[in-house]
């Protein structure tokens, strides 16, 4: 099947299994300056992905997607954290993964649920297009698997932006982007959220001394 | 479109303005000004509908229809009545040394970017452009819930981010398959995301695809909206950051989710119109009654524990969304008018009691129930403020929450008749998990050295007369608006 396929469609499908096991390296990565190389290059592999698409459908505004991809996710995006969390001293820090074994069996499990979920469509009958939206709907929900099983405030950020990346990827692959207003407006959504984080991790560290997110438990319905 | 420019471009410069001077002690004036000139250039664009029907091309990216109209001008009310109430409140905070300068600034240009986003949702005629507003509108908004930066507020401020941003990520999720849908039916790809357009071509969506994309749009916007089980934000938000932004958030973020909501609703039923697609036809319809109901129950029966004044009625408002959730849920025209009206009297009843709240929490120098004593016989316009409020919103007649609520039902009653049952007991439960908490705090024993405060109470007469109104008559152009955006939802007039 696969062998039958043009040289870059191919490529294309080698790069989204690359983004998809990028997305598990996330999960499993326990250092926080690792975590934000590899989510830097799952941003570059996305970018990559997004060319290679423009130049196979000759889809030109693609190529602006693409280097604002490159530029807003695998450059400035990491630079930033990786200097809030220099300037914050975390570098060396570890963030402790629980049930790290438990965590990928979950979420080779949510991959699989994903392939089912595209199964029936049968607009999908390109093999590639079916590959392509199971892998981003899978980096959308390891994103959140991401979020929810880490507690401090660097790896959500990075499970969040993670999951932007497994959004846009679905655009690319399956509709060969979108309407270049949206994806402006996207982009700059995305450029502003990251500046409220990094203004957020301040206000944190001010408020409780660590950027240990698990700490911010007093609001609640329970009763004292 | 003139109207509609300067609907839109009012708070895009007053916003860009604030945040270059917005730490100027006649900011406060500014913003009631700029919030007032939107008010009457939505009036105006109200108007031009009014009198010559839908404004824009079925390809053009801005679209004004009944549905959006009165919608954009409750925006611009309310919008308005806050600044005015705000300029006050906002100044005695200032007063107590609870905000800097920096943070006023901050403070004026999220009220007014935050406006901007929702005028922008609201008009839009781009699903791609509608995602763009609401995610903006977290983003305008994220800053002010930690505006105080104590702990809890930062600790409201950073699960509303999370929460919402993953919440409104799945529906930019939706967004792009109603886009890989409607690219095999629609051929110029610019315009495949115009809602007229996917309109028109509703029945030959792909059903399967729809059926997914609504899923992850009903989390999406859903959790914009406060429906359980994505609610938790919704309190925390309203309760920590500053009352004039909880009274704008109840009142207008609330109702635009639920706007966009219905927009890809009616798209999702136009495409499983055809049952040939394994899926129910109204499956759309049925996931939103059994969210709406959920949250209905939930967040009735969470009133009844709240110790935070502002947590109180944030519950009540998830309360109402749920309700009117359940209502466009419910479909046909009766119960669609009956959920356009309430998403009306609705905004205009909350926003005035968190009006009245702030006020309240300002005499009483806390916002825990238990401290907030004989309000009436402190300072009667803002305790009689809350009880007629509070009264409104339990849905007493002769206010236009029991209008709404009794179309609701009647629709429920006509349609699922098992499901009044439900509801009736939720009205029950809501009613009096308020009014334990109320009475105490208008009437009991006035505490030692509390005194009046510096209030400002017209916009809560207002908008409690506006609802009285409501409540008496509807007048003969808002029915026909609400008639008109009944036959856009549900294919059938109701007058």
């Amino acid at each position: 099947m696969i062998a039958q396929l043009p040289i870059y469609q191919q490529a294309i499908l080698l790069l989204a299994s690359l983004v998809l096991f990028s997305s598990f390296a996330l999960l499993a990565q326990t250092r926080v300056v690792a975590i934000i190389k590899v989510f830097a290059w799952q941003g570059g592999l996305v970018a990559i992905t997004t060319a290679l698409v423009a130049y196979d459908t000759g889809q030109h505004h693609l190529y602006i997607s693409a280097t604002l991809t490159l530029g807003l996710k695998a450059l400035f995006i990491p630079w930033l954290l990786l200097r809030l969390v220099n300037k914050m001293g975390l570098n060396k820090e570890a963030h402790t993964v629980e049930h790290p074994a438990m965590l990928l069996i979950v979420a080779t499990a949510l991959v699989i649920f994903c392939y089912y979920v595209v199964q029936p469509i049968e607009m999908l009958s390109q093999s590639i297009t079916r590959n392509t939206i199971a892998i981003s709907m899978s980096v959308v929900l390891l994103g959140m698997l991401m979020l929810v099983s880490r507690n401090k405030a660097v790896s959500q950020v990075v499970g969040f932006m993670s999951l932007e990346n497994g959004l846009f990827f679905a655009a690319v692959a399956a509709t060969h982007g979108m309407p270049m207003v949206v994806e402006l407006g996207v982009a700059f959504d995305v450029l502003v959220a990251a500046v409220i984080f990094g203004v957020f991790f301040f206000h944190i560290r001010d408020s409780i001394d660590s950027l240990d997110v698990s700490q911010l438990n007093r609001l609640s319905e329970l009763d004292e | 479109m003139t109207a509609l420019w300067l609907v839109l471009l009012i708070p895009l410069f007053s916003g860009v303005l604030q945040a270059l001077f917005g730490q100027h002690r006649l900011a406060g004036n500014f913003n009631v000004l700029s919030s007032v000139a939107q008010l009457f250039a939505s009036i105006w664009l109200a108007w031009i509908v009014l009198q010559h029907g839908p404004q824009g091309e079925i390809d053009s990216q801005f679209y004004i229809d009944s549905f959006n109209v009165y919608l954009i001008a409750l925006t611009a009310l309310i919008g308005a009545t806050t600044s005015l109430f705000s300029r006050a409140y906002m100044a005695d905070e200032q007063a107590h040394g609870r905000l800097t300068h920096a943070r006023m600034r901050l403070y004026h240009a999220s009220y007014q970017g935050f406006l901007f986003t929702m005028q922008l949702a609201l008009s839009t005629n781009n699903l791609g452009v509608l995602w763009v507003a609401l995610e903006g509108a977290t983003l305008a908004t994220v800053l002010l819930v930690s505006l105080y930066r104590t702990p809890e507020s930062v600790e409201a401020a950073w699960k509303y981010f999370i929460i919402c941003g993953v919440g409104i990520a799945q529906a930019l999720f939706g967004t792009v398959l109603i886009y890989f849908a409607a690219a095999h039916v629609i051929p110029d790809p610019e315009q495949a995301l115009l809602w007229r357009v996917l309109v028109e071509h509703g029945s030959s969506l792909q059903p399967v695809i729809m059926a997914i994309a609504f899923v992850f749009l009903l989390v999406g916007y859903g959790t914009k909206v406060g429906l359980v089980p994505m609610h938790t934000w919704l309190p925390d938000a309203h309760s920590e950051g500053p009352t004039p932004m909880s009274a704008v958030l109840s009142g207008l973020l609330l109702n635009v989710a639920l706007y966009a909501l219905v927009r890809v609703k009616i798209l999702t039923d136009a495409a499983l119109a055809g049952g040939d697609s394994g899926h129910d036809p109204q499956l759309a319809g049925y996931l939103m009654m059994g969210f709406g109901l959920l949250s209905f129950t939930v967040a009735g029966l969470m009133l009844h524990r709240q110790r935070d004044i502002k947590r109180l009625f944030s519950y009540s408002s998830i309360e109402h969304m749920g309700l009117m959730t359940f209502a466009f849920g419910l479909g046909g025209p009766l119960a669609t008018f009956g959920a356009l009206l309430h998403m009306t009297v609705h905004s205009l009843t909350k926003s005035s009691i968190f009006i009245s709240v702030g006020h309240a929490a300002h005499i009483a120098r806390t916002q825990s129930i238990d401290n907030i004593r004989g309000l009436i016989a402190t300072q009667p316009a803002v305790g009689w403020g809350l009880l007629i409020g509070t009264t409104a919103i339990a849905g007493f007649p002769p206010f236009g929450v029991f209008t709404s609520e009794f179309l609701l039902l009647s629709a429920t009653m006509e349609i699922r008749p098992w499901l009044t049952l439900p509801l009736l007991l939720g009205f029950a439960v809501a009613f009096a998990g308020l009014f334990r908490h109320l009475h105490p705090m208008v009437y009991g024993d006035i505490p030692e050295g509390q005194t009046a405060v510096k209030a400002n109470m017209w916009p809560v007469a207002l908008q409690l007369s506006l609802v009285l109104w409501l409540g008496l008559s509807i007048p003969e152009f808002l029915s026909r608006w609400f008639d008109q955006a009944t036959q856009l939802i549900t294919g059938s007039h109701l007058l």
